[in-house]
């Protein structure tokens, strides 16, 4: 087998290696393709599905589509940028995501795809369905109002911190994060030094006390739009 | 230790203590307590060495598992979009006249529960109810009083008195009311065949011969997809992996099917010969049935017929003398997930895990259940493969249509006088099908359930085949006083009852689709609702992460296709700048409420 696998990305000849998945070698690359639930330490959720791109014509998430040689893929095109749109809609408009008062703001992944795409607000009415808010562990606070169910932090403490302290539960709409305890997050072995609480996208898992840290206007995606770090890879 | 400390280990017990049977697990301590509480999922986490919050992931996914308690009887209306033309809302409200009690409740007394349920696979006899694992048909609501008062003497669903159904309906394992309702046999399925005879010319030959034999006859996957079948075992059979998997798929749960139901009642060796054929030619000494749990009263006839099968060698080990082939077969009931009926949302079930999809690749073929090479194939493909390898490839192949050969089994439904399972050679004409149903008024014809298409009259010349109008054999008809909007706005409820909720597309932009299309039906709807209709559709197909999502907003798109002039007739200009939607009375009733008052400006 061969070391490196060619193939096109909008019709630049991108060079990857064998086991990567779309996603890593465009990163690599220097191509930025949107994405949320995705987490390069992390094994691909595939789930928030703004990564789709077309291969030889066919949809795909890109995080977890592996190369193959001579591969086409559209990722920049109107139409993908449409159906991208309508995903972060949806994912706003699922939950109760105030970013003015939202001390992730800045350093939230949702709003800087959704800033990057040019989404102001969501074209769709809100649901605004009714979600928990657990403060009771001494150092970590949930907010479901804001996840985005990206299976982050279920992987990472499954996985990575090998505690379970998170899994998914019901289906449909009504699917959520819960936490490996009879109530509240206070009864799980969570600790704020775990991956789990560290790879959040959004404000859904929290550490106290550092909310500010970094005052407003000097955060992550304030300065410069999310997959820029990606863009100055480009040679 | 207390009784339920006591139950619980003996049921983890009874399951070795395996994680992988963690649907058994909840499925049986469901069945003692009418409820899987957080106690139980303690202990049971306990017993199989798992976190306590996995158990209540798999608990809260499946709609027959319950954290909070039920009653010792639940009564399960059906209230598919047949049921409901069957007239189901009278017998709706007739249960809850004489159990006092709304849905999604139980009675005071702890006693009986009434729930609704999505497609249950009666649709030729609605409307119907499973109450525990009993089926009742045909309901009324005399009969309704009836049963109601019958199970107020014993609270035992299978002491209910009923006439039998036909065949093995009346089989004292089954003992069910419901009827087969088989109109036309064709010459594959229902055909007289001799048993066994496939089984023995496939052992004749070599596993690759018998793969080749399937491909000959060009069979492709009857479940609605028509995958070629000889492939997929080609693949399964190459892959790298000392343990191999062959899964049956009999999680019927697309709405309006239910000819999986009579080829179990009645064709459970033909299935059985079929899965043992597919077992010698992918290499697999286990195969597993996955039935859906509202199929569960079909079960003890299942394991006897297994049990025959064991005795007379025809699974076990050296097959009919055949030396090193060993093959058996175990039966994994479903607890009410339609999910499960996607490939490797059933592998994930039979694994014991919430019935989500699986990331492809790797391919179930590659890694399938317990990460082990596996092919997944319908009921009534199974069947097939049974037929082939007893009259041969060329047999099959001939008959049918060119790109689709060999007969179909057509559940038909709704507005029409013959409903029932037809099995038909593939090509017929959609035209000449509803002549043999007695529904030549049908307005529009669903073929392949709702993941399939809603077509009109103009459609009626397309032939049901792979290549035209492919189905995994739901054909529901629809008269001409039915209003096709609020069919397809049904059809999205259950598609949003039924989304796994992993991938965003699906998980909310269903909900949105439901919604416009309330919105419309409320006589609410403007012309641009219907472009925002089509692109969400769009947006849904295209990036839907599995089969099912990616095909949940056909109810919508191929009725904006088909009748687009009923939505247009709906739709309006808003001519005043207003939002339509909005409605100031109920906007200011929760302030009126507080403030004791009325609006002094907004007094209309």
């Amino acid at each position: 087998m061969s070391d490196q696998i060619t193939f096109t990305i909008d019709g630049v000849s991108i060079k990857g290696k064998p086991g990567q998945t779309i996603l890593q070698a465009a990163d690599e690359a220097g191509i930025y393709i949107p994405r949320l639930c995705y987490h390069p330490e992390l094994a691909p959720h595939g789930s928030c599905r703004v990564c789709t791109v077309l291969v030889n014509g066919k949809p795909q998430a890109a995080c977890t589509q592996p190369i193959s040689e001579g591969m086409t893929v559209e990722n920049d095109t109107p139409e993908l940028k449409e159906h991208r749109c309508n995903i972060i809609d949806m994912l706003f408009i699922e939950g109760n995501h105030f970013c003015m008062f939202c001390e992730k703001s800045g350093n939230c992944e949702l709003q800087a795809v959704a800033y990057r795409l040019g989404i102001l607000a969501p074209k769709f009415s809100y649901l605004f369905p009714k979600k928990d808010v657990d403060a009771t562990h001494p150092d970590i606070f949930l907010d479901l109002n804001r996840c985005i169910l990206c299976g982050r932090c279920v992987e990472a403490s499954k996985n990575v911190d090998g505690k379970g302290a998170f899994e998914f539960v019901g289906r449909s709409i009504e699917k959520k994060i819960a936490v490996n305890a009879e109530a509240n997050l206070k009864d799980t072995n969570l600790a704020v030094t775990d991956k789990a609480a560290d790879v959040c996208p959004v404000g859904t898992i929290n550490k106290k006390r550092t909310a500010f840290a970094v005052p407003i206007g000097k955060r992550l995606y304030d300065k410069k739009p999310i997959g820029s770090e990606i863009e100055e890879r480009k040679k | 230790m207390s009784e339920i400390q006591a139950e619980v280990k003996k049921i983890c017990q009874t399951c070795g203590n395996d994680r992988a049977k963690m649907m058994d697990i909840v499925r049986a301590v469901q069945q003692k307590f009418g409820q899987v509480s957080s106690e139980a999922m303690n202990l049971i986490a306990k017993c199989v060495g798992c976190h306590r919050v996995e158990v209540e992931s798999v608990v809260s996914f499946y709609a027959f598992l319950s954290k909070k308690p039920k009653g010792k009887v639940v009564i399960r209306l059906c209230n598919d979009v047949v049921d409901k033309m069957a007239g189901v809302d009278a017998i709706a409200e007739a249960f809850k006249k004489e159990l006092g009690i709304d849905f999604g409740r139980t009675t005071p007394d702890g006693k009986i529960s009434l729930e609704y349920t999505p497609c249950i696979g009666m649709c030729d006899q609605a409307p119907a109810a499973i109450i525990n694992d009993e089926v009742i048909t045909y309901l009324s609501t005399d009969k309704v009083k009836e049963i109601v008062a019958d199970i107020k003497k014993h609270y035992d669903p299978s002491k209910l008195k009923h006439r039998l159904g036909d065949g093995n309906n009346a089989d004292e394992l089954v003992h069910s009311c419901v009827h087969n309702g088989l109109r036309k046999k064709g010459q594959v399925i229902f055909a007289d065949y001799k048993s066994e005879a496939g089984l023995k010319n496939a052992l004749a030959v070599s596993p690759v011969e018998v793969i080749n034999v399937v491909k000959t006859a060009r069979l492709r996957g009857r479940g609605g997809a028509g995958f070629p079948t000889g492939i997929k075992w080609q693949f399964t059979r190459a892959a790298a992996g000392e343990k191999k998997y062959i899964l049956c798929n009999g999680d019927e749960g697309e709405p309006g099917t239910f000819k999986d139901r009579v080829i179990l009642t009645e064709r459970a060796d033909m299935l059985f010969e079929g899965m043992t054929i597919a077992g010698y030619a992918i290499g697999a000494e286990n195969g597993i049935l996955y039935l859906r749990g509202e199929y569960n009263y079909l079960r003890k006839l299942l394991e006897k017929i297994l049990q025959n099968r064991r005795d007379k060698n025809l699974l076990g080990k050296n097959i009919l003398g055949k030396q090193g082939f060993n093959f058996d077969i175990t039966i994994q009931v479903g607890a009410g997930a339609y999910i499960c009926g996607e490939e490797t949302a059933l592998i994930s079930s039979c694994e014991g895990l919430r019935g989500d999809p699986k990331t492809r690749p790797p391919f179930p073929a590659q890694k399938g259940y317990l990460e082990c090479p596996t092919a997944v194939n319908n009921v009534e493909t199974l069947c097939c493969v049974t037929r082939i390898l007893e009259m041969g490839a060329a047999w099959f192949a001939e008959s049918g249509s060119k790109g689709s050969p060999g007969t179909k089994l057509l559940s038909v439904s709704g507005d029409c006088k013959l409903p029932g399972v037809y099995e038909l050679p593939f090509g017929v004409k959609v035209k000449d099908l509803l002549k043999d149903v007695g529904a030549q008024d049908a307005q529009a014809v669903l073929i392949g359930g709702p993941s399939g298409q809603i077509i009109g009259q103009n459609d009626y010349n397309r032939t049901i085949c792979y290549d035209d109008l492919a189905t995994g054999g739901a054909v529901v008809v629809f008269g001409p006083e039915r209003n096709m909007i609020d069919i397809a706005a049904q059809y999205m409820e259950f598609f949003v009852e039924e989304s796994c909720g992993y991938c965003t597309p699906c998980r909310v932009g269903n909900v949105l689709l439901k919604k416009y299309l309330d919105k419309i039906l409320a006589g609410k709807g403007e012309p641009e609702d219907l472009d925002i209709l089509q692109k969400l559709g769009e947006s849904i197909k295209l990036t839907s992460r599995c089969g099912m999502g990616q095909t949940s907003p056909n109810p919508v798109l191929t009725t904006l296709k088909n009748f687009r002039k009923n939505y247009e007739s709906k739709v309006k200009k808003v001519s005043d700048g207003m939002q339509p939607t909005f409605d100031i009375r109920a906007a200011l009733a929760d302030g009126e409420a507080i403030a004791k008052r009325k609006s002094v400006i907004f007094t209309k």
